[in-house]
């Protein structure tokens, strides 16, 4: 079988056709892997096409072809060429916007206008934020006693990614930017749920220009082709979104090979606080976006609301009202709010994690059910009556379900918000500066929403404190994990 | 009966192209109140066409686009989509290429090939450079005491004036456009009444880009008569000027009788020293040096003007310069194979060949050139002059033409010293293989910039700007910024709840 072989039609719920890549995109062309593994629609549970998967035998093929790329033509290319290439890369993006977005919902299961209207712009804005950076990344000149020192920054060269299932573009984007602008060349690992995007971009990139190995898409299972790459000789660099569970993997991984350098972008269980004197329909607004956007599959979810005791009642009220308005169904309807989870696995474990919360005494205040039998919908969840020590409360659900605190004041709930391993988000809702700014010092997160939630831009770092991951992503810092500090220290001054 | 605002003009090789000649003010290209200016062809002495020039009440019109523009609009525009849109006008021009070049042959008399591959080239690659900053402009947050947030914002200045000189008539002016725009400011643009044509075709484009009405406006003149009603209106609040240091003490003067204080930055004239080591590869410096010296016909601030030889390679290196610069074919800027076209107009072309007068008076020798080429078109010789001492007014005062003074030294401390003994510090360079000497000499010139085995060499990120007479401020890479943003420091104090 060849690249073309590999192509495969698909029939969408509206009627149209459209062709996916199946292949593994190695030294731009597509493949045949190591073995096949089944992608299924979560709309319907049905299987929409097998496609070729990577294990070590791959994994090894694309890390020479991506050395091979570093030495010969990717660490000698100009930055502004660099630069072109991301953009041009962007522009193909944005021609082929709407069949991205197609494959995107009929893969993962997202609403077809968050496929169009944000998970695709949020790709192009990424790409675009970073190939500015290709001439800009100065290093410093230090003079001391010695002489002078030039402290450059240079790329690790070989770099990998390994997305998780949630955002497969936008998360694309966010590896692929800096590790590109950078100088590095890098193999990215999709995730085994979610293969087809970004094999479409992989087709993009190879239209745009750039030379073979310089990007590389594989799928594959975290066990055989994520651990080839996180234990490969010849990686410098792994950037991996996902569990936390599998961050550790990574880690040991990492130090049981080349202590390769590791970045992680892990779950969280973050703290949305609403105190009395917050825009209180705007603090529904947003909790609701914060928990139920992407069928609450977004690591810095919302997923623990404290809100404080003169306004318990009118939130809870006005949240649950939110969450029972907007329409669970086909994706590709244009009215559909809700698409369903992305797997039976994890519907599975997210009905578990309700059944958990009943168990342990909490109350189901809204939702907790499954919508319809067929695809992998659950009704938007909220749970009140919840106590710290609780499983719901303490452990990452990753679905729709909410768990409400009624709080006292600002210590009162800096400590019940501070009280989880995680740290990735959290937001304060009040039109007060000063408990605006306090509690966000307070809070042990990587990012503090003022007044707003699930607010994610490219030019701001991303990233978590405590179990939420090592180091950040997007904006100026986001380079920060693809370079390397060289000084050259010129002696002048010192004769033996 | 007045002409229309786009004129068809005929090249030497029989084809047409069209040019603008209006102001442009508030994205419309409109007719001016000031005197009509003739622009002539360096090549031919004729006049290529007549453009409009602003006069008080036409700059006040456009300022007041740019400041009406600024406050309502252009401030609200996301960065990221500032960005975009510089990028977009890159594209654009890179698209005109063809155009712009024969503009510039005809305007400014530069063969089409340079234009082309030098000017607009670096142009575009200039805006391209500064469409990325666009929404990468941080300021910081300080920490001072645990009641207090503090941080600094860095904000876009508001109505930048830029005044503009007729050797790059395209590239100047972007390299204050592109800066300027990326950190939000809006711009009124004085260009050379000298050479006014390229940059009214790069209005167009910033209408063809979707850059909204008064973001930049072009409003051609006399420095005394626009660019001094440019300089001194209150709404201006900063001046970027390009040009000669009379000129820029004269923006300063008229900057200083405005009613409102301006920021002002000054890219003015050089005697840039060349110093070439008896360690240097000769062959290698021989060409670099030459096209420090001769490139734009010599009409260049940062010119490698002063050549210091260490005694003991002097006539090697000599008889090598000479052969590099033999090579150098003057001709017709339209023609194939052409270096070096004619000098700007007649008082520049009379002023040069007054200096070579003087050089001979003044007992530096002509080992090469000297005398005008033809007898139409402002054309003169590369020319060389060895034996040359500190002292002479031709190695103290910017020629602004192909006159190189050549002198010698015996040591490198003395060559800085040399390179040192002038009113300017705008640019410098060294030729020798020994690191320690290439450190030595490049940290104690007094010059923005500073070249080490090579020279008039530019990329968009490395910053240029000079010392002493040569002016202040910085341009390209991210120095330029700053010249262009104001930072303003915002204090919380936090109380207690």
């Amino acid at each position: 079988m060849t690249g073309s072989n590999l192509l495969v039609d698909v029939k969408l719920s509206n009627g149209k056709t459209i062709q996916v890549q199946t292949g593994l995109f190695i030294n731009n062309e597509f493949v045949v892997g190591d073995y096949t593994l089944d992608t299924v629609n979560p709309a319907t549970g049905e299987v929409i096409t097998a496609v070729q998967a990577a294990d070590t035998p791959k994994v090894d093929e694309a890390v020479d072809a991506a050395e091979n790329a570093y030495q010969t033509v990717w660490k000698d290319t100009l930055p502004t060429e660099r630069q072109r290439l991301m953009l041009r890369l962007a522009d193909l993006i944005e021609r082929d916007a709407e069949e991205l977005a197609q494959i995107e919902t009929l893969d993962n299961g997202k609403p077809f206008t968050n496929s169009k209207f944000v998970d695709v712009p949020a790709l192009l804005g990424t790409l675009r934020y970073y190939a500015g950076f290709a001439d800009k990344l100065y290093g410093k000149l230090i003079n001391t006693q010695v002489g002078t020192s030039l402290v450059d920054r240079e790329p690790y060269g070989v770099c990998a990614g390994i997305l998780p299932w949630n955002f497969p573009l936008s998360m694309l984007g966010w590896k692929l930017g800096p590790a590109l602008v950078t100088g590095n060349v890098i193999i990215i690992k999709t995730s085994e749920i979610t293969p087809l995007s970004a094999l479409k971009v992989a087709a993009l990139a190879k239209e745009a220009g750039f030379a073979p190995g310089v990007i590389q898409i594989i799928t594959g299972y975290g066990k055989t082709a994520g651990t080839a790459l996180s234990r490969h000789m010849r990686v410098s660099k792994l950037a991996f979104t996902g569990s936390t569970m599998v961050g550790r993997e990574i880690m040991k991984a990492s130090a049981d090979t080349n202590l390769k350098k590791v970045t992680l972008e892990l779950g969280g269980k973050s703290p949305n606080i609403i105190f009395n004197d917050a825009d209180i329909d705007q603090a529904v607004k947003f909790a609701h976006r914060g928990i139920y956007y992407n069928q609450g599959q977004i690591c810095c979810a919302g997923s623990r609301i404290y809100v404080q005791e003169g306004v318990y009642d009118q939130f809870v009220k006005g949240l649950q009202a939110a969450a029972t308005t907007g329409k669970s169904g086909d994706p590709f309807d244009l009215t559909t709010m809700h698409g369903p989870l992305v797997s039976q696995m994890q519907f599975d474990r997210v009905m578990d994690y309700i059944e958990s919360g009943k168990a342990e005494g909490a109350h189901v205040h809204t939702g907790g059910k499954r919508v319809g039998d067929k695809g992998y919908f659950i009704e938007p969840t909220i749970f009140t009556d919840v106590k710290p020590e609780m499983k719901i409360v303490k452990e990452e659900i990753f679905g729709p379900v909410a768990v409400v605190t009624k709080f006292k004041d600002e210590d009162d709930v800096v400590r019940l918000a501070n009280d989880t391993v995680y740290g990735l988000a959290s937001a304060v809702f009040t039109k007060d500066i000063d408990r605006a700014l306090t509690v966000a010092k307070r809070i042990q997160a990587g990012t503090v929403w003022v007044n707003g939630y699930n607010l994610l831009e490219n030019e701001t770092p991303f990233g978590g404190y405590g179990q939420s991951g090592i180091g950040r992503e997007n904006g100026e810092m986001g380079l920060d994990n693809y370079l390397q500090y060289k000084t050259i220290k010129i002696n002048l001054n010192v004769k033996l | 009966m007045s002409l229309p605002d786009i004129q068809t003009l005929t090249l030497p090789n029989g084809k047409t192209i069209d040019t603008h000649t209006f102001l442009f003010i508030n994205n419309e290209f409109v007719a001016g109140h000031g005197p009509m200016i003739d622009t002539v062809n360096p090549t031919t002495e004729e006049v290529i066409c007549s453009v409009h020039s602003a006069d008080e009440s036409d700059v006040d019109a456009a300022v007041q686009a740019a400041a009406t523009c600024f406050e309502t609009t252009w401030r609200k525009v996301a960065p990221a989509q500032r960005g975009r849109l510089i990028n977009k006008l890159a594209d654009l021009i890179e698209r005109d290429i063809e155009h712009f070049a024969h503009l510039e042959a005809l305007d400014n008399g530069k063969t089409v090939a340079v234009a082309r591959d030098i000017d607009i080239t670096d142009s575009v690659a200039c805006f391209r450079y500064f469409a990325g900053w666009a929404d990468k402009i941080h300021g910081k947050t300080v920490d001072t005491t645990f009641d207090k947030m503090c941080y600094t914002r860095h904000e876009p200045i508001g109505v930048v004036a830029a005044v503009t000189p007729w050797n790059y008539s395209v590239q100047m002016p972007v390299w204050k456009l592109a800066p300027a725009l990326a950190a939000g400011n809006t711009i009124v643009l004085k260009s050379s009444e000298v050479t006014p044509l390229g940059i009214l075709h790069l209005a167009a484009l910033v209408k063809e880009a979707g850059f909204p009405p008064g973001v930049l406006n072009v409003v051609t003149g006399y420095g005394h008569i626009t660019g001094n009603a440019l300089t001194k209106h209150p709404l201006v609040a900063k001046v970027a000027f390009t040009g000669s240091t009379a000129t820029g003490r004269r923006i300063m003067e008229s900057s200083a009788a405005s009613s409102t204080l301006k920021k002002i930055q000054l890219e003015l004239g050089g005697k840039s020293a060349q110093i070439v080591c008896a360690d240097a590869d000769l062959p290698h410096a021989a060409a670099q040096a030459c096209q420090g010296i001769f490139n734009n016909h010599g009409q260049s601030c940062n010119a490698g003007t002063r050549i210091f030889v260490q005694e003991a390679v002097h006539d090697d290196f000599l008889a090598l310069f000479l052969e590099e610069t033999k090579k150098l074919k003057v001709g017709d800027p339209f023609e194939d194979g052409i270096h070096q076209g004619p000098q700007i107009n007649k008082v520049q072309f009379e002023k040069i060949l007054g200096y070579i007068d003087l050089g001979v008076k003044e007992g530096a020798t002509i080992a090469l050139g000297g005398k005008r080429v033809g007898t139409k078109g402002y054309f003169v010789e590369p020319t060389v002059f060895v034996n040359c001492t500190n002292n002479m007014r031709i190695m103290r005062e910017e020629i602004f033409g192909p006159v190189v003074c050549i002198g010698k030294f015996s040591t490198v401390d003395e060559a800085i010293a040399l390179a040192n003994d002038s009113e300017y510090g705008l640019a410098g360079g060294v030729y020798t293989k020994d690191v320690n000497v290439a450190i030595k000499v490049s940290n104690e010139m007094h010059a923005g910039t500073v070249w080490v085995n090579c020279f008039d060499v530019f990329d968009q990120s490395t910053p240029f700007g000079g010392v002493k007479n040569s002016g202040f401020g910085k341009e390209l890479g991210k120095y330029a910024l700053l010249e262009y943003l104001n930072v303003k420091t915002v204090k919380f104090q936090l109380m207690d709840i």
